[in-house]
């Protein structure tokens, strides 16, 4: 069983930590790291509860090792809003659109609009909506989601 | 709580010194591409490697480059690239296509081409395709380099040609002709779903006539089904007045679907053969939907 001194840019700010090789992303980012902004839910990819950005992309934290992220950036729920609070654009349309019922799909889902929209400010309706498929909502709140979706895009009612 | 069981981790930066992993820890060490699917594995524990031999910082496994009238994609591109590669869109637009069905966004940002053909599950989207578009896999062990035919990679469900020592390095999508178009399509209960049944129909036409014909099934048996008699009986017919119902029954008739807790086999069959013929059209361009050009 191997061991790795592994340093991760969380938010901007690098931790270290001794880790296992078996250690998954999302329990160094919330175990190691005390970050526990970003939910597990199934723990094998289904559910994207887990998603954080790395180096810019919405990845699943449950389906990557913790020592594959050695040296690189990722972004948590924790690192969304400004350093004052002010919520991002995303968050806000959250709020606004009631994207949101329980919470706990929502990080994994802030975290792949936040990806998109800041990898590309043009991207579609459609493109969204299709990433966002890749979110499980067990209130089944997704229509709010879906609004949030047409605001992030132009479309909004 | 699902927890991997522990396991010593290696991160390889050449090919050789994953090999040489590979080779000392025989039969028990792994390759972790994207880990989209052996993470989860690990996590229920029905992988349990002492070695896991990680070859995402290999540089040279990744990219797409033009090779010998073929495209060639290293194994560990991600299959968010193969999405909007420029090279893959103007000679491989089938598998662009068929990228679209596989998993989500987030897990195509991860997941990577050759870890699907190496997994060689036989729902998927990437070994169906390559059957039909004549895909070449390239090998390596430390005894060399090796290429092995679509037609003789999959040997069974997640079975494939490779051995333990070796590792898929690199796919090859030979061209096809100037004009054919691939298409893939396929039933699944929500999107990112495996298919229930999938089918990629690749036809290349000259003076109104199919000049060559590919056609797999994915979902549809234990590996990805090559119909060779449906090829057949597409390939020198006309376009006009082609019967693809009476095809459509000779491609089904090349598959092994089997019942499981999503679908019968009988099921399977049926929407298989509704399929057929709207996707064939589509493959002819006359269809309504992508039109993929190549």
């Amino acid at each position: 069983m191997s061991e790795h001194a592994i340093e991760v840019i969380l938010n901007g700010e690098p931790v270290q930590a001794i880790v296992e090789g078996r250690r998954t992303l999302v329990d160094f980012i919330r175990l190691d790291a005390g970050k526990t902004g970003t939910h597990i839910g199934c723990e094998h990819g289904v559910c994207g509860a887990c998603t954080v950005m790395l180096d810019g992309e919405a990845v699943r934290a449950c389906l990557m090792l913790a020592v594959q992220a050695d040296g690189r950036q990722v972004r948590t729920l924790e690192g969304v809003a400004d350093a004052d609070g002010t919520f991002s654009r995303v968050q806000q349309a959250m709020r606004e659109e009631h994207g949101l019922q329980c919470g706990f799909c929502t990080p994994g889902v802030v975290m792949t609009l936040t990806a998109m929209t800041e990898a590309n400010p043009q991207v579609s309706e459609e493109e969204l909506t299709d990433a966002i498929c890749g979110h499980l909502c067990r209130c089944t709140g997704y229509q709010g989601i879906l609004r949030v979706v047409k605001r992030l895009t132009g479309a909004a009612t | 709580m699902t927890k991997p069981a522990p396991f010593d981790y290696l991160a390889a930066h050449t090919l050789d010194e994953a090999l040489e992993a590979l080779a000392d820890g025989y039969g028990d060490a792994v390759v972790l591409a994207g880990g989209q699917t052996l993470v989860p594995l690990l996590a229920l524990r029905l992988s349990l490697p002492s070695v896991l031999v990680d070859i995402n910082p290999i540089a040279e496994l990744q990219g797409v480059s033009r090779i010998d009238g073929a495209t060639r994609l290293g194994a560990v591109t991600r299959q968010a690239q193969v999405l909007r590669d420029p090279l893959v869109a103007r000679h491989v637009p089938g598998l662009a296509m068929a990228t679209r069905f596989v998993g989500h966004h987030q897990t195509r940002n991860r997941g990577t081409l050759g870890g699907s053909l190496a997994l060689a599950e036989p729902a998927a989207e990437y070994p169906a395709t390559a059957l039909a578009l004549g895909a070449r896999m390239q090998a390596r062990s430390r005894a060399g380099e090796r290429t092995i035919e679509a037609d003789d990679y999959f040997l069974g469900p997640y079975s494939t040609a490779l051995q333990p020592d070796e590792i898929l390095t690199a796919v090859d999508f030979p061209d096809w002709p100037a004009g054919a178009r691939t298409v893939v399509n396929e039933v699944a209960r929500r999107p990112g779903d495996f298919a229930l049944v999938g089918l990629v129909c690749a036809l290349s036409v000259d003076a109104g006539k199919i000049a060559r014909a590919g056609v797999s099934w994915f979902g549809m048996g234990p590996t990805p089904m090559r119909s060779r008699r449906a090829e057949a009986a597409l390939t020198g017919q006309a376009v006009e007045g082609l019967d693809l119902a009476g095809i459509a029954e000779l491609a089904v008739a090349d598959t092994e679907p089997l019942d499981d807790i999503h679908a019968s086999g009988r099921y399977r069959a049926t929407v298989a053969r509704r399929i057929f013929p709207r996707i064939a059209r589509q493959a002819l361009g006359q269809g309504p939907g992508q039109e993929a050009a190549a």
